[in-house]
């Protein structure tokens, strides 16, 4: 028996892991702001991978391209500036986009492109926004590309709320939404609903079903969500005042967060993220206790949630699990599913921001002594050769991979999620936690189904990497 | 800069992948950043392949950047070497390394002096080749590597194997069909009473490579991978190589014939006509197939054929010599080797099209309104976009193009699955218009009644709304599951509260 560590340990190991490049970001938001485009300049390995990664996607005239960087462009042979104002207007020409999202790479990075530099110009020359993220695989993993898209986005939301309240009901799409269809006297008898407090101002990119699920939560406990960044659309981005509030949904928005403190002056609420019922009661707790609120049913709801999920839950509890690592919400998950009775034998992650992140590791650490649960060992950037060999001697009842060691786990009798359907699902707020649990235990359920066959190892040799 | 959206042909260090992962015990290390190891999860995914991807990435980041790569590429490959004991480590290069220019020469000279395996540089450039080039090209540069350590040990074997014999070249992880091919071949060379004595890349280790000289002659079923490798083998060894695939009737046939012609050459005393007679009249079905009324019905039907140089060419000679199908064009986006291409299919078919931009093939199919398209998946899906059927014949592909079943496209069972796949394009193209003039399955309408949208209950705007964002094929099922909550529990108009609780709730 070893010893139970007392407190979260912390390690960090090579870095020489699997994940998805960050530029992936763009598959999820083109589809998010819907009068965007994406513009990734980079190579054929970049076009390669999304198109890939993409699926089915890529066939449905997406909102995004490469600007593929040739040898002359390499060489500088080719002026910059005139081959990206050449492609930018035939974007414009062909879909009239209210922005264009450069994604700078590894390529742009290395023969250092000023983007930054160009994209002012261009912009006033084209008339088009262009905003510019690196999101590039030396730099960041995965859900981080994300991150740098809307860092730089904040810094393009308006900073001034319109006088009128009639204007301010235009620019927020939550409220016209919930506002649809009502007259001018309901709205303002709406207002009343809300307690009177500070404009709050979320971030990160959910679908639109989630965000309306999210706005709700908080609309219960008398807290008007004042906009989403982003938003549907990119001309709808929210008005950001010195001293607004904020609060992220997401893990890996640890940039956007500081953007937002540093540059925009608004005031961040550190909480735990809103994944799995305890999440988001602790999110909405937190955010009630800054607006100085008293929570209002939230026992109850919580409980109403978790006995939804006991037929999940049962088939979980007591069994473990290992993330290996690539996305950023291992964290969050992890804590989730110690709640639910696991016991979570390593936490990999690509990067820890310990001061965002800090009220998210300090309920794991909570949760973890009320669960009486050992406490889980996070590894930073991981290295996937060790990690394998730590699986075969700890023989998790589930490991949460990425595609290029699921099958190959599998094969030798360990049952693996693929982590990136967790980006991908929705899985935030109460009403997702059952889509979290019907991910996690498919596996289980499946290989219950399979497991009298005698099929488990197949694989002749020994297991080698 | 080029404004892209889809490739027909991946950048290079795929192909150099594809080869050093074909190979029993090789490792290849990348020198690429974070990410670009999307490789292994494509051969994971879609070969569904049950071992680890041999395939490691010396990660680039910052401080590469900043400092250059220094004892990291070589502690990454002397780490491997221990770790696996692989025969080979490939180090590969990638975009970002090429404008890097470190020099990784000196890593591997380096790394060699420690490692107990044979470390190599895959020789690519990134700008200026592509997956299928940089794949021939590793391959030749392997082969070479192995010949050149025997000789320089003295462990070259001497002379040719007693009986004929042949070395299968091009066979490769991630190609399209190629394990069923490699396997209808050697199927094929035990027919003719040929020793196979190496296959490379697939499923051989680098210590089989310098046995390759034995062979009588090389095989290169697929234009775009071997024949590098084959070239170099004649040059130094003076062995022969047939270069024609034996995709469809008259080019197995042909294929043999030259087969035959090699080997009696050097004291065979083969004669395979009545071997191609027997196969061509009574096993394969392919030629009844296109006597009997059935083919009949396709004379004159205009197809379209895109692809890789190999399946393009083959299918159109298909098309046309064996099936009496119109080809209205053919093209092929080998743009490197377009004028083989052109000398191949030019008799075949009215046009010729050499071109990477998927926009163009699109305009082309759009503009001929073919009866079927043979073409790869982005075909498949202007396909679907034109309500035109398509076969699948080269990659680009998905998972679906890597049957579990027994589907090779070569040799006489090839010519079987060729014909199917054909037969079956067309007559589903019919069945849809046949569909169409008579109004459609007459199960529509029953299906229609049962997710109805009449409905007794009420849904707010809002709630609506809500429901439209729900994507299409699970709308009904939304729907209805609310609703059913909302009767149980008496409320008479469903809002995006009652939405979600309905959601919430067990069994929802």
């Amino acid at each position: 028996m070893i010893a139970q560590p007392e407190a979260l340990t912390f390690e960090c190991e090579t870095g020489n892991y699997h994940t998805f490049c960050p530029i992936s970001c763009v598959a999820w938001l083109y589809q998010k702001i819907e009068d965007s485009f994406f513009l990734v300049i980079g190579t054929k390995t970049c076009g390669y991978f999304l198109q890939n990664a993409m699926g089915v996607m890529i066939f449905a005239e997406p909102r995004y391209a490469m600007a593929e960087l040739e040898e002359g462009d390499i060489s500088a042979q080719l002026n910059d500036y005139e081959e990206l104002k050449r492609l930018c207007l035939q974007i414009k020409r062909d879909r009239n986009p209210s922005v264009i999202v450069w994604i700078g790479t590894c390529t742009t990075e290395i023969i250092k492109m000023d983007l930054e530099g160009l994209a002012p110009k261009l912009e006033g020359e084209i008339g088009i926004p262009i905003v510019v993220a690196r999101a590039n695989g030396l730099d960041y993993a995965f859900t981080q590309g994300e991150d740098t898209v809307l860092a730089a986005m904040a810094t393009r939301c308006p900073d001034k709320a319109p006088v009128a309240e009639t204007d301010k009901n235009e620019r927020n799409a939550i409220s016209k939404l919930l506002n649809f269809g009502k007259k001018k006297e309901e709205v303002v008898k709406e207002e009343s609903e809300y307690v009177d407090h500070p404009p709050l101002v979320l971030f990160g990119s959910l679908p639109d079903p989630v965000v309306t699920q999210l706005t709700l939560e908080l609309k219960k406990q008398g807290i008007k969500v004042s906009g989403w960044l982003p938003a549907k659309r990119f001309t709808e981005l929210p008005t950001l005042e010195e001293g607004y509030y904020v609060a992220g949904v997401n893990p890996f928005l640890s940039r956007t967060a500081t953007t937002l403190m540093r540059r925009r002056k608004c005031k961040l609420i550190g909480a735990p993220f809103p994944i799995g019922p305890d999440g988001t009661r602790a999110w909405i707790e937190k955010i009630c206790s800054v607006f100085g609120i008293t929570p209002k049913g939230l026992d109850e709801r919580e409980a109403q949630i978790w006995e939804g999920l006991e037929e999940y839950v049962k088939l979980i509890r007591g069994k473990s699990v290992f993330f290996m690592g690539d996305n950023l919400l291992e964290v969050s998950l992890a804590r989730f599913l110690v709640r639910c009775g696991m016991t979570v034998q390593e936490i990999g992650i690509p990067y820890m921001d310990k001061r965002y992140q800090a009220a998210e590791l300090a309920l794991l650490e909570k949760t973890c002594q009320e669960m009486g649960a050992p406490l889980p060992k996070i590894v930073e950037k991981p290295d996937n050769y060790n990690q394998v060999q730590r699986i075969y001697e700890l023989k998790p009842d589930l490991v949460i991979t990425g595609m290029a060691h699921a099958n190959p786990l599998e094969a030798r009798g360990i049952n693996t999620k693929w982590s990136v359907e967790f980006t991908f699902a929705q899985i935030h707020g109460f009403t997702n936690a059952r889509d979290i649990l019907e991910l996690v235990t498919r596996p289980l359920r499946r290989n219950n189904n399979l497991k009298d066959l005698g099929w488990d190892k197949l694989v002749k040799e020994e297991a080698k990497i | 800069m080029k404004l892209a959206y889809w490739m027909y042909a991946g950048p290079a260090h795929i192909g150099t992948l594809r080869v050093a992962s074909s190979f029993k015990n090789v490792h290849a290390i990348m020198h690429a950043p974070l990410g670009d190891d999307y490789f292994n999860v494509m051969r994971s995914m879609l070969e569904r392949e049950r071992n680890f991807t041999p395939v490691t990435t010396s990660v680039v980041d910052r401080n590469v950047l900043a400092r250059g790569s220094q004892e990291k590429v070589v502690d990454n490959i002397t780490r491997k070497d221990a770790e696996e004991r692989p025969d080979l480590i490939v180090l590969t290069p990638t975009c970002t390394s090429s404008i890097l220019q470190e020099d990784l020469h000196n890593f591997v000279e380096r790394a060699q002096l420690e490692a107990k395996g044979d470390v190599m540089l895959a020789d690519v450039n990134h700008y200026r080749f592509n997956e299928l080039q940089a794949a021939d090209r590793t391959l030749q540069q392997i082969v070479q590597y192995y010949i050149e350590k025997a000789r320089k040990k003295g462990e070259l074997p001497e002379g040719k194997t007693e009986k004929p014999s042949v070395n299968i070249i091009g066979s490769s992880t991630l190609g399209f069909h190629n394990q069923h091919d490699c396997t209808e071949l050697k199927r094929l060379m035990a027919d003719l009473g040929i020793e196979v004595n190496t296959v490379i890349p697939e499923g051989a280790s680098v210590h089989q490579l310098k046995k390759m000289p034995r062979a009588w002659f090389n095989l290169v079923p697929y234009r775009e991978l071997g024949l590098m490798a084959a070239r170099y083998l004649e040059e130094q060894f003076g062995t022969p190589y047939v270069d024609i695939t034996p995709m469809g009737v008259v080019e197995t046939a042909r294929c043999i014939r030259k087969i035959q012609q090699v080997i009696n050459a050097q004291g065979a005393d083969a004669d395979y006509e009545e071997y191609i007679n027997e196969q061509t009249l009574y096993v394969s079905q392919a030629a009844w197939f296109s006597r009997s009324i059935d083919c009949q019905n396709l004379t004159g039907k205009k197809a379209v054929v895109f692809g890789d140089n190999t399946h393009a060419a083959a299918m159109t000679k298909i098309l046309a010599r064996e099936m009496g199908i119109h080809v209205v064009w053919a093209g092929t986006y080998c743009k490197y080797d377009a004028d083989w291409f052109r000398e191949q299919v030019s008799e075949y078919c009215d046009e010729v099209l050499i071109t990477e931009d998927h926009g163009a093939i699109g305009d082309a199919i759009a503009r001929v309104e073919p009866s079927a398209i043979f073409g790869t998946q982005m075909e498949r899906h202007v396909g679907k976009r034109l309500d035109i059927p398509c076969g699948v014949i080269a990659a680009p592909i998905h998972i679906q193009n890597f049957p579990i079943g027994y589907k090779p496209f070569m040799g006489y069972e090839g010519t079987n699955q060729i014909a199917d796949l054909v037969y079956n394009s067309f007559t589903l193209g019919m069945e849809d218009h046949l569909l169409e003039i008579f109004g459609g399955h007459d199960t529509k309408e029953v299906i229609t009644k049962g997710i109805s949208a009449d409905s007794d209950l009420a849904w707010a705007k809002d709630a609506q709304a809500e429901l439209n964002k729900i994507p299409g094929f699970v709308r009904g099922k939304v729907k209805r599951n609310t609703e059913k909550f909302a009767r149980e529990r008496n409320v008479s108009v469903i809002t995006v509260e009652v939405m979600y609780a309905a959601k919430e709730s067990v069994g929802a």
